[in-house]
């Protein structure tokens, strides 16, 4: 019964169940955050004084430590997964919005004139030509922001067992089984680096125009 | 009652300004225990960063570490840490060392390695030796950069920290676990503000610090 991946009843989850809980708790709020950005990092492109305040603002929230944020929103939304998510979403922007913005930039002019005599209006130029080619940039922004997130998913823990793989630290001291803690650690770690994988492998999907070699970063 | 309320009775609480659990206290703890792993990840990360930047080597094994580095659960570390290793410093500084170290290191090596190339030719077309060409052009040209990645370690060094306290150490996480075991809310809410504003003032330090080692010419061209 105390084998690596049998866990504690008290966790209501099997091995498999607190994975999926976990990405859904991490995943959630980075695609609120690519939702949220991609308009926030557009304005900043078409009127370039807001963006020195949105960096400050981002900049300003990311470094409101994790449990501070937390433990604030109980009062609003309880010990829920809520409560993780939101500021985990707020971080994701810091480094989303700042990679939208530099990938939008960086299409050359040369381009976005010849998407305007080709007769594309400023919608279809923005989704067709700017996007694609700020694919890049967008998704190494992603993975940034997506390994922070599954990371700090098991902060969750300390408000009320939130914190999916994270609650497992938990048993571990309580029960005295290190190896819960170990289980915890290499999963997520295993997780982070998954997913950074699977970005890496949509980004060569979405951009068969790159070259294969000396485009990673 | 709303999160204001709850501060307000917290800092107005004579009881929580001395002693041991007073907020000078643990502000220093918070303080002693975040300096000491920024120095100690800074003594790492520095000269490994410079050295790969500028001899432009190595640029994958640290893109790994960066990955592994954030992949890592820096509480879960800590957690494990505790558990293998029990009360103390110890257990805490590593955890707070290996979160540190790489984004010091990675953001360091991609700032030398980008810094424009011209300058550093017409340095050593001048005769300077490697170690000018490095400390005299290349240091103050990626400062900017540099120092944005040692605010981004001290800012989740003071982050993680709080979260320390769970593992029995100090510092002003202790109000945020402690008022969350008791249920006591001005605690939790009190403790949430001053590591928020611990944090906000990090940021507000590393400004000034860029304001004034940064060259002005660098500044404008960034």
């Amino acid at each position: 019964m105390n084998g690596f991946f049998d866990l504690p009843s008290d966790l209501q989850h099997s091995y498999l169940g607190l994975v999926g809980l976990h990405l859904r708790e991490a995943l959630i709020p980075v695609l609120a955050g690519l939702i949220v950005s991609l308009p926030v990092a557009q304005l900043c492109v078409r009127f370039r004084w807001i963006y020195p305040p949105v960096l400050g603002i981002t900049t300003v929230l990311y470094a409101i430590p994790s449990l501070a944020f937390f433990v604030v929103l109980i009062d609003y939304f309880g010990q829920s997964e809520t409560t993780v998510m939101i500021p985990l979403a707020l971080y994701s922007l810091v480094v989303l919005v700042p990679a939208i913005v530099d990938g939008v930039r960086s299409v050359p002019p040369e381009t976005l004139a010849a998407a305007e005599a080709m007769g594309l209006g400023a919608v279809r130029r923005y989704f067709q030509v700017q996007l694609p080619i700020a694919v890049p940039a967008i998704i190494a922004g992603l993975r940034v922001a997506t390994v922070s997130s599954i990371s700090l998913v098991s902060v969750g823990m300390l408000i009320g067992n939130q914190g999916a793989l994270g609650n497992m630290l938990y048993d571990a001291q309580t029960y005295h089984r290190p190896a819960l803690a170990v289980n915890s650690v290499l999963t997520i770690a295993v997780l982070g680096i998954l997913a950074d994988a699977v970005l890496v492998l949509v980004r060569i999907l979405l951009t068969p125009w790159m070259p294969r070699k000396g485009a990673t970063r | 009652m709303n999160v204001l309320d709850f501060a307000r009775a917290f800092f107005s609480d004579g009881a929580h300004w001395h002693g041991y659990d007073g907020i000078p206290t643990r502000f220093t703890e918070h303080l002693t225990f975040s300096v000491e792993a920024l120095l100690i990840a800074a003594a790492i990360g520095l000269p490994v960063g410079l050295l790969t930047g500028h001899y432009g080597r190595g640029g994958n094994v640290l893109a790994l570490i960066a990955t592994a580095g954030r992949a890592l659960p820096s509480f879960g570390l800590l957690v494990l840490m505790f558990i293998w290793s029990g009360f103390g410093t110890l257990p805490v500084m590593i955890p707070l060392v290996v979160l540190a170290v790489p984004p010091i290191l990675v953001t360091t090596y991609e700032a030398i390695r980008s810094v424009d190339p011209s300058p550093v030719d017409a340095a050593r077309g001048m005769g300077m030796p490697e170690t000018r060409v490095l400390f005299q052009v290349e240091v103050p040209v990626a400062l900017p950069l540099v120092l944005s990645g040692l605010r981004t370690a001290a800012i989740q060094i003071v982050s993680t920290a709080t979260i320390a306290a769970y593992v029995s150490l100090g510092g002003l996480g202790r109000y945020i676990i402690d008022g969350l075991y008791q249920k006591n809310y001005d605690k939790v809410v009190g403790g949430a503000t001053l590591v928020a504003g611990l944090a906000l003032a990090t940021l507000v330090v590393f400004w000034a610090l860029s304001r004034l080692t940064v060259s002005p010419g660098v500044r404008r061209s960034g």
